[in-house]
């Protein structure tokens, strides 16, 4: 028989038992809508999980150190602890040289110092970070009170919101106030004419203005070569303006510096994605420095999700299966039903192919539909649980989520599953009616 | 006209069935033979073997032994899918049962068997609507079988029969459920039939007196074996 006269048949008999047809056809709907939400949600979460990471930065970021043994622990006394042969100090050239390697977008040092801050008359301590011009993009002020910085070297700053607290409750009200940052800058001592270079320096206190232009929840100078959390957060370039004598400049006196150039203890260098880090690290290992990444760290996030997907497959399948059984029911009563009607199609010249393929176009349009109806009935659970899920954030005054997504090939997915399991649950009563005796079904009684 | 090969040949025939331990000789051992054009009558009481033997020429069943040559086709030799072809173009079946589908109307009835020959959508109106024509039913076209008295219904199936023209037409008491007149108008059509367009009937029956007003020749069947031949009149 020709497609059509069979799907025109099949569509026939479907409507002939339209109440039994539908119930079984949504019955496959809900089990594709189980499906379909679970995978949904999986594609969801891995999506605000990924762009999440991909903003943070923590997956395009390389940190790099200059390559000694220093910090090896049981390295030895001192004066063992030669520096590798082909390690060089982290400088400005050593940074200017970085900036120009391929794919390298952001190349800044980690600037972080413990500073008095004096507002309205009163005394604070606390921890001084320099934001990089890319950190506006991170995803880290998101949700900010206030603005970001105007310019790379505006002298204005960033408060989190515990320390804001703390200058004031009421945080919006510090907007737009000013406050001095009390410092102390680092002013290498001149070497004295004959002597060699000491490479010791000298603090001197100093005072600068600030004006608080905005308030953030999250902690956006914490993490990844991080030295602790930063509270006051300036911009980058101002930062390192202030040349402020940091946490670890103590290991700068230990080493043999004889130029007046600044070192850095550590760079961040950005690449364009992630897919770049590595052979970047492997450059800067070749120039010879110390190259680190979390690379790996979203390898395993990628397996993560994997397994996790599996699992919501897993349980929304179950619900398909229990699907199939209903096909597989509604079929064979059909036969029992309709074994006149296969015996007539027989003596009429029906082949046992031509049956076979009746029950299972019949069985592929009930598939056919409860995967359409199934995959719209899952988008709307997974809207549904986006929607209830932001309303709970809402109240907790955080930004709304998509912690579903049903991209186009979960929709192909879910209706073509469900035409693939509707025929196999088909299988066995199309065979069963294919192989009916038609002298047998048409004996008259 | 003897040099016309004929339509269908039954060579020792035989259709057991095993019921446990048993063997029920349902046909046993019938040979056969119907020139092209002709009208024989099956007749023998319930249960002698008649639809068996019927269904072994419509190709439905497979005989335990003999042979069955129809239009010089050996029905034995044949798959199963050549077989399915051989019942929609060369044989046309009618039931004492009608075994109309009751949920389509007349004309998709008749359609049947031109949807399963694959018949070229174009062509099929006109030829439900002939082979109704030739029945008389062509105003009822769009009518379902529960809207028609027994004679229709059984008109409609000979329709149906005819649609594919077939060379064969094998009846299984097709007046078994008709009244007498009814009845008697169906074996008229049949009759009707045989002479135009042309066409060798084979009719099971039990009903002697009307086979012998309407029948060439009569075969007589009774427990599997053919009792009489039968002469030609
Ligand atoms: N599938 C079967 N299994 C066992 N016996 C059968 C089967 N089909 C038919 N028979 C037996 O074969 C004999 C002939 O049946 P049938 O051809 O229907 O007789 P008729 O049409 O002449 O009334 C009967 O005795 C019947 O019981
Ligand atoms: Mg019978």
């Amino acid at each position: 028989m020709k497609f059509r006269d069979l799907s025109d048949l099949a569509f026939r008999n479907l409507r002939e038992g339209v109440l039994r047809n539908s119930l079984t056809t949504l019955g496959v709907a809900v089990g594709v809508a189980s499906l379909v939400a679970m995978l949904s949600l999986g594609v969801g979460l891995q999506q605000l999980a990924s762009s999440r990471l991909a903003k943070s930065g923590l997956f395009d970021s390389i940190f790099v150190t200059p390559k000694t043994n220093l910090r090896r622990p049981g390295g030895g006394p001192p004066a063992t602890r030669t520096p590798d042969a082909r390690a060089r100090p982290l400088d400005a050239d050593a940074r200017a040289e970085i900036s120009h390697l391929p794919h390298v977008i952001e190349v800044y040092p980690q600037i972080r110092f413990f500073t008095e801050v004096r507002y309205e008359g009163k005394p604070f301590a606390t921890m001084v970070a320099g934001m990089p011009e890319s950190s506006k993009s991170s995803g880290a002020f998101d949700g900010m009170q206030g603005s970001f910085y105007s310019s790379p070297n505006a002298d204005e700053t960033i408060l989190q919101a515990e320390f804001a607290k703390e200058l004031n409750p009421q945080t919006a009200s510090l907007i737009g106030k000013d406050l001095i940052l009390r410092y102390a800058e680092r002013q290498s001592l001149a070497a004295q004419p004959g002597e060699e270079s000491s490479g010791g320096f000298s603090v001197v206190p100093k005072d600068m203005h600030l004006r608080i232009i905005g308030v953030v929840e999250t902690e956006p100078a914490s993490g990844f070569g991080g030295f602790g959390s930063g509270r006051l957060l300036i911009p980058l370039p101002l930062a390192e303006t202030l040349r402020a004598a940091q946490v670890n400049d103590l290991r700068d006196i230990l080493r043999d510096s004889s130029s007046d150039k600044p070192t850095y203890s550590s760079l961040t260098v950005r690449v364009k994605s992630p897919a770049l880090v590595e052979a970047t690290e492997a450059r800067l290992k070749d120039l010879g420095f110390s190259a680190f990444s979390l690379l790996d760290a979203s390898k395993s996030l990628r397996i993560f999700f994997s397994v996790f997907d599996l699992l919501l497959g897993i349980f929304g399948s179950l619900a398909l299966a229990v699907a199939t059984l209903g096909i597989i029911n509604t079929l064979v009563m059909a036969i029992l039903e309709r074994r006149r009607e296969i015996g007539v199609l027989k003596a009429l010249g029906a082949a046992d192919r031509d049956v076979k393929e009746l029950f299972f176009v019949e069985a592929g349009v009930m598939g056919f539909f409860g995967g359409m109806l199934g995959t719209l009935l899952g988008w709307l659970i997974g809207r549904s649980l986006t929607l209830g899920t932001n309303l709970y954030l809402h109240r907790q005054n955080l930004p709304g989520v998509d912690i579903s997504s049903v991209p186009w090939w979960l929709v192909l997915f879910g209706i073509g599953f469900a035409v693939l399991v509707s025929l196999a649950a088909g299988l066995y009563p199309a065979l069963r009616a294919a192989r009916l005796d038609p002298v047998q079904a048409l004996r008259y009684e | 006209m003897t040099e016309l090969p004929p339509a269908i040949r039954l060579e020792s025939v035989s259709r057991h069935y095993l019921m446990g331990e048993s063997v029920i000789r349902a046909v046993n051992d019938v040979s056969l033979t119907v020139p092209t054009g002709e009208f024989l009558a099956l007749l023998g009481s319930s249960g002698s073997g008649k639809s068996t033997l019927l269904n072994l020429i419509a190709g439905l069943d497979r005989p335990t032994s003999g042979s069955v040559i129809a239009e010089g086709q050996d029905l034995s030799k044949m798959s199963s899918l050549e077989l399915a072809r051989y019942r929609r173009q060369t044989v046309g079946m009618v039931f004492q049962s009608f075994n109309l589908l009751p949920r389509m109307t007349l004309e998709e009835n008749v359609e049947l068997p031109l949807r399963l020959a694959e018949v070229d959508r174009s062509e099929r109106a006109a030829r439900v609507r002939e082979a109704l024509e030739r029945v008389g039913l062509e105003k009822r076209i769009g009518h379902r079988p529960s809207e028609l008295s027994g004679g229709e219904q059984q008109r409609t199936a000979i329709a149906r029969a005819l649609v594919n023209r077939p060379k064969i037409l094998l009846a299984d008491e097709p007046t078994g459920n008709l009244d007498s007149a009814t009845g008697e108008s169906i074996l008229t059509l049949l009759r009707e039939i045989q002479e135009n367009p042309g066409m060798t009937i084979v009719m099971v029956t039990h009903e002697s007196t009307l086979a012998q007003r309407f029948a060439g020749r009569f075969a007589v069947m009774g427990d599997g074996k053919l009792l009489s031949n039968g002469a030609p009149r």
